[in-house]
């Protein structure tokens, strides 16, 4: 049974990978998949029904709706996890930096890490917005900035924990460098934590983005994005609520697929997760500061 | 315990300071000249840079950084931010009852979001994988996964439009509560009940619930017992979720145009309205550290294993 039940989570989280492989596949062939251009104005379809040639109709400018959920991937989604990744690589080198150099060093970039988590993230991203000006890649930007320090937090003391260990004591002792003991022997065990808090932030963040989009902070028009889609469709929605489907139920699919992703992963990571005595709350409440709901 | 709280506070006012002065800076930071933007603000018709000079040495802008800073932490601490850009009014009047109205809205979710993970948590953990604890499990997995203010739109949609229940926006009696609070508790509900039903399912295989149960105590008295020691897990993470919750309002409150920071806020970005969006991070971020140190310190003295961290 127990076996069965694992196998189905696994199966769940193959199919996640594939539904998030085929979307970001789908925004970087988007000029080819798209029926139309995502931008081309039809007043005389103006809110199109179904049809074949406009497969999920037509918005109130009578533009493709499919061709523009295509494009919108990229600022969505894509452009989304270039910044989490971004800020997962910042965070790792500073986390492994403090983590092993240890001292004053460490001290020292955990205070500014504490400085910038001190910041919820909402405040911190209007903040940036508020003198930057609006835009995706503010909105990107004041993510970077603000999450690394999260992952730095995490890859720090996966390093403290590990920097002491007999294998690591012994590469020192046989004369291995720095850098090499760094890469060789401290990142890979890192990897697997930063990848469940990593992917559960990215759900989170991509849903943040899109509702500053929403709000008419990110993304600005004609680009398509989801969250703009939403906020141009709500305009609308008492007399045509159905233009709300497809971008969100794009978002809720998109997000679904990575947290299904970032819980099979912690499970793998920690199958003790759920069972476990002592561990487990620690854990749980550290993946979910990181999703930090929308 | 009162060095570890005395402690704990002072590194939360240290926190305020550095806090305090990147928000000052964001005004430096900003591309918009503040003298000349106050003259705009009190409808002078001609600014001249002589007018903008005076203003200068009026407000004090020619004086080193650091002094500035002085006196700017020290007119904050009163409240007094200074004029709004836009409105030309103190940035204060418009801050004040807006920081009120969210407070509302984050008291009323706060409550309704502890209740409702408390129940489900202690639910779904006394029916740990029977079916209303999978059912409860996909039904949150589903609704943190969408957008909050789609579900928004779909709420208003539903009970104000076609069923004509509540209202659609605003905050005029008890009514407006209940769309906004509900997007709200929803989210963070359908992710805190889970801290709280692993860490009851974790405390059940305890020691003392065995010796609990050896001594005859009912079932009822145990999960009351294993509750209590769950709640170690839980306040810390309410304590959190007051202050993330209070930032995280723009969305919700934008949708249902509550009259509260959210909005203001997003008003203030789209206007450019620097001493407004100044003095919403300053006390954003404030009531963030305050709320930190404050929930950190009453963990600690629930959990005495805590206070040798710090």
């Amino acid at each position: 049974m127990k076996r069965i039940s694992r196998l189905l989570s696994d199966r769940l989280a193959l199919l996640s990978l594939a539904v998030l492989a085929a979307i970001a596949a789908a925004g970087m062939l988007a000029p080819w998949l798209a029926p139309h251009p995502p931008d081309e104005v039809n007043m005389a379809l103006r809110y199109g029904p179904w049809s074949l040639h406009y497969p999920l109709g037509n918005d109130q400018l009578g533009r493709c709706v499919l061709s523009r959920i295509l494009y919108g991937i990229r600022p969505s989604v894509l452009l989304v996890l270039a910044a989490v990744l971004a800020s997962v690589l910042i965070g790792a080198a500073v986390g492994m930096a403090a983590g092993y150099a240890g001292g004053r060093t460490d001290a020292l970039l955990m205070r500014l890490c504490d400085v910038m988590l001190s910041f919820p993230g909402y405040v911190m991203t209007l903040a940036v917005i508020g003198v930057l000006g609006v835009g995706l890649q503010n909105i990107l930007l004041a993510f970077i900035l603000m999450k690394w320090a999260w992952f730095a937090r995490i890859v720090r003391s996966s390093v403290r924990q590990i920097a002491d260990a007999d294998y690591v004591r012994f590469a020192r002792t046989l004369g291995t460098g720095s850098l090499a003991i760094l890469f060789r022997h401290i990142l890979p065990v890192c990897v697997p934590e930063l990848a469940v808090v990593a992917s559960s932030s990215f759900g989170s963040t991509l849903l943040q983005v899109s509702g500053l989009s929403f709000l008419g902070l990110g993304i600005q028009a004609p680009q398509a994005e989801w969250g703009m889609m939403l906020s141009e469709a709500r305009q609308s929605m008492f007399s045509r609520p159905e233009l709300m489907l497809a971008p969100g139920l794009m978002i809720v699919l998109t997000v679904s697929a990575v947290n299904f992703l970032s819980d099979a992963m912690q499970q793998a990571v920690d199958p003790q997760a759920g069972s476990s005595k002592r561990h487990q709350p620690e854990r749980a409440e550290a993946a979910l500061i990181g999703r930090e709901v929308a | 315990m009162i060095r570890y709280a005395a402690r704990r506070l002072l590194t939360a006012v240290l926190l305020l300071l550095v806090i305090s002065f990147l928000a000052f800076l964001l005004q430096q930071l900003a591309p918009v000249d503040p003298a000349e933007a106050v003259l705009h603000a009190q409808g002078v018709p001609q600014v001249t840079s002589e007018l903008i000079a005076q203003k200068k040495a009026e407000l004090g802008l020619d004086r080193p950084l650091l002094r500035q800073y002085a006196s700017w932490l020290a007119s904050s601490v009163q409240l007094d931010f200074g004029l709004s850009y836009v409105t030309g009014k103190p940035v204060w009047s418009l801050l004040g009852p807006a920081f009120m109205h969210t407070l509302q809205l984050t008291a009323v979710s706060a409550a309704a979001i502890i209740l409702l993970s408390v129940a489900l948590g202690v639910y779904c953990a006394l029916r740990e994988d029977a079916w209303p604890d999978r059912a409860t499990r996909g039904a949150a997995f589903l609704l943190t996964a969408m957008p909050p203010y789609w579900l928004a739109a779909w709420l208003v949609w539903l009970f104000s439009v076609k069923l004509d229940l509540l209202p659609t926006s605003g905050m005029d009696s008890a009514a407006s509560f209940v769309l906004p609070t509900a997007v709200l508790a929803v989210g963070y509900a359908g992710v805190y009940f889970r801290v709280i039903r692993s860490s009851m399912i974790a405390g059940r295989n305890e020691d003392y619930v065995l010796y609990g149960r050896a001594n005859g105590l009912t079932e009822r008295a145990i999960t009351r017992r294993v509750l209590a020691n769950s709640l170690q897990v839980a306040v810390p993470m309410f304590g959190m979720a007051v202050p993330i919750l209070l930032g995280s309002t723009v969305v919700v409150e934008n949708v249902f145009a509550w009259p509260g920071l959210g909005t203001l806020s997003v008003k203030a970005i789209l206007g450019r309205d620097y001493p407004v969006i100044q003095a919403f991070v300053l006390l954003l971020a404030s009531s963030f550290v305050v709320f930190n140190a404050v929930s950190e310190v009453l963990s600690g003295l629930l959990n005495p294993r805590l206070r040798k961290d710090l």
